[in-house]
């Protein structure tokens, strides 16, 4: 069988989903500041699919690819940490203010220079929710999707996967290359290599390599240095990126604000709950 | 003047509820937009699907017939989709924040070039004025939808590129009949107008539909758990509060992320919304994500050990106390009162 040659998308975000009482600010809005920078739940499932690949086909080459700032370097790191082959950063001012459309045509313009067989990203990022670039990039790259999966499997030079539907299972076949989103319900990510922590750990990109000044280090590991790709690496069209390259605008954003509404205060006792139920019977609530 | 589309999923050659929401939202906004309604069906024996539809208001049905299309399909859908989108030319087109729509959105979006809104929660006809450009633009369809893990209510739009394209979760809108008598024009495509072979080449090995047998969506009581609860086990005690009050289970996202519940379960924005009379909310903390999907709700209980979880702020009634210690009481007190 042909040797598989993986690219996983993954994106770094801010963690949506433990919105503390301490990054809430005093109007009653998310101070987005305070939330911690987290590798993107469904991405880390995609990044443990491809691992499994290359358990089992051990030739298999992994790249993680994910577009951001220069922290994002740490969602490589992570990949490396788990066994990934290596990672690409891309990163650059022009990419800001993307939304998914523009985000998509520069990620398939970086894997179009990786030539991979296999694309494996999260269904969503929890930022936004939109599930929207994986088949968006499917689309620029002019190659079939599979979203929704659950397991992904490699047989006579097809892709086999189980995806799930919005009321039941479906089990696709499809040649390559192809496009897979993972969901929430595939198998968690595995945990950090401690080995491969250590060989690691000092793996940074060129920018990082300035601010730490350390550089003696990768001349001596060249392996430790992660590959940054700008706007030219990848021969973008400026015009195609950033606010000019998004179709979509924000006209409004407006920042939730819990209002709190007078309600009724009951203890967890017997004869307080037995008052309420009886009053909710009684009101043709339940009953 | 360009109209509104809606793409209608099909299983068994029903048109889902979500499609039948849509078009009665689209058929609201072809009104104040002074412009037609439009619809899109493709699949095998579809018979049926004009007098399924019409009655929701559209003037205009394209009925993609091919027994090759019983069950979706990335890349036919894709192409058929798109190609009815460059003749007939939209200005607005919606789908179903499905599985279905959510797949085939983004790719008919990338393909032409256009923005895509997922999962909006409100959608609206207004104008714009574009400071940098000095452009004033009119009748723009304003996107809603929370976002930021619902920490944010953005409002999208799409100036420049057509179709404005959104998707929008099943429940959101409400399904209404327009005029059960409406007869519209039915417009037959062939398939292989827009399909090559390639368009194949994905193949279903296998298929496995279940009957909904959870639908939490048409419960007037619906005991809902969050990570709170602590553990799957621990649900227990809300399938028998669900069962004594005739109600369902629902669940927050961390819960069902937790493994605690299944996703059919799932309430608020990634979910279900529901509006049903009562709803208990055990152990869930509140964040807009789950509260978009059920403060609609006519009457709501919470049940949290923290008097300070911001669900409280929406609830009628707060019973302070850990959910396995506070629900029992619930059912023997329900029990007692209702021999």
């Amino acid at each position: 069988m042909k040797k598989l040659k993986i690219v996983v998308l993954a994106k770094q975000v801010p963690d949506t989903r433990n919105v503390g009482k301490d990054a809430m600010k005093a109007d009653g809005t998310v101070n987005r500041g305070a939330l911690p920078a987290i590798f993107n739940p469904e991405d880390m499932n995609a990044l443990e699919q491809a691992l499994q690949l290359k358990d089992k086909y051990p030739d298999t080459e992994i790249t993680i690819l994910t577009m951001g700032p220069g922290r994002a370097a740490d969602i490589i790191r992570e990949g490396l940490y788990r066994g990934v082959d290596n990672g690409i950063l891309l990163t650059d001012r022009k990419f800001a203010g993307s939304d998914t459309l523009a985000t998509s045509y520069a990620l398939s313009l970086a894997i179009k220079k990786i030539v991979p067989n296999l694309i494996i990203a999260g269904r969503q990022a929890i930022d936004g929710d939109t599930a929207q670039v994986g088949p968006q990039v499917a689309e620029k790259l002019n190659i079939p999707q599979i979203t929704y999966a659950e397991s992904i499997s490699y047989q006579n030079n097809n892709i086999i996967v189980k995806r799930r539907l919005d009321n039941g299972i479906e089990t696709v076949q499809s040649p390559m290359p192809v496009l897979i989103t993972v969901g929430s319900s595939a198998t968690i990510c595995r945990a950090r290599n401690a080995k491969l922590l250590m060989k690691f750990k000092h793996a940074c990109t060129q920018s990082e390599l300035q601010e730490k000044s350390n550089d003696y280090i990768i001349k001596q590991r060249p392996y430790l240095k992660i590959t940054e790709w700008g706007v030219d690496d990848v021969d973008a069209d400026d015009k195609l990126l950033g606010l000019s390259g998004s179709p979509t605008k924000v006209k409004k954003i407006e920042n939730v604000v819990f209002t709190a509404k007078e309600s009724k205060i009951i203890n967890d006792n017997d004869a307080e709950i037995n008052e309420l139920i009886i009053e909710l019977i009684e009101n043709h609530t339940i009953g | 003047m360009n109209n509104i589309s809606v793409f209608c999923e099909i299983e068994n050659g029903i048109v889902a509820d979500v499609s039948l929401e849509l078009l009665t939202k689209a058929y609201h906004l072809s009104e104040k937009l002074n412009c037609k309604l439009e619809a899109i069906a493709i699949g095998n024996k579809l018979n049926s699907i004009p007098k399924q539809v019409f009655p929701y208001g559209v003037h205009k049905l394209f009925l993609v017939e091919d027994r090759r299309l019983e069950f979706y399909q990335t890349l036919p859908f894709t192409h058929i989709v798109a190609g009815i989108f460059k003749e007939s030319k939209p200005q607005i087109a919606l789908m179903g924040a499905s599985n279905v729509g959510r797949d085939l959105g983004p790719r008919v979006s990338s393909k032409l070039n256009s923005g895509l809104t997922a999962d909006c929660t409100e959608l609206e006809i207004g104008d714009f004025y574009d400071k940098k450009s000095d452009k004033q633009y009119d009748n723009l369809l304003y996107q809603i939808r929370p976002a930021f893990g619902g920490n944010i209510i953005a409002t999208i739009i799409n100036p420049e590129h057509r179709p404005q394209m959104a998707t929008v979760r099943e429940g959101v809108m409400k399904k209404e009949i327009i005029n059960k008598n409406n007869i519209g024009e039915i417009i037959e495509v062939d398939s292989n107008k827009y399909l090559n072979s390639t368009d194949f080449v994905v193949e279903i090995l296998e298929r496995h539909v279940e009957e909904r047998s959870i639908n939490i969506k048409n419960s007037q009581v619906i005991v809902s758990g969050g990570y709170g609860v602590g553990s799957k086990e621990n649900f227990k005690y809300l399938y028998e509060l669900a069962s004594v009050l005739g109600g369902e289970v629902g669940a927050s996202r961390a819960a069902v992320d937790a493994g605690f519940a299944d996703h059919a379960r799932q309430v608020g924005q990634t979910g279900v919304t529901v509006r049903p009379k009562l709803y208990i909310a055990c152990g869930i903390s509140g964040q807009i994500q789950h509260t978009a999907g059920m403060d609609q709700s006519a009457m709501i209980i919470s049940i949290n050990i923290d008097k300070d979880a911001p669900i409280n702020e929406i609830a009628d009634i707060v019973i302070t106390g850990d959910v396995s210690s506070v629900v029992p009481k619930i059912i023997a007190a329900y029990k007692k009162n209702t021999k």
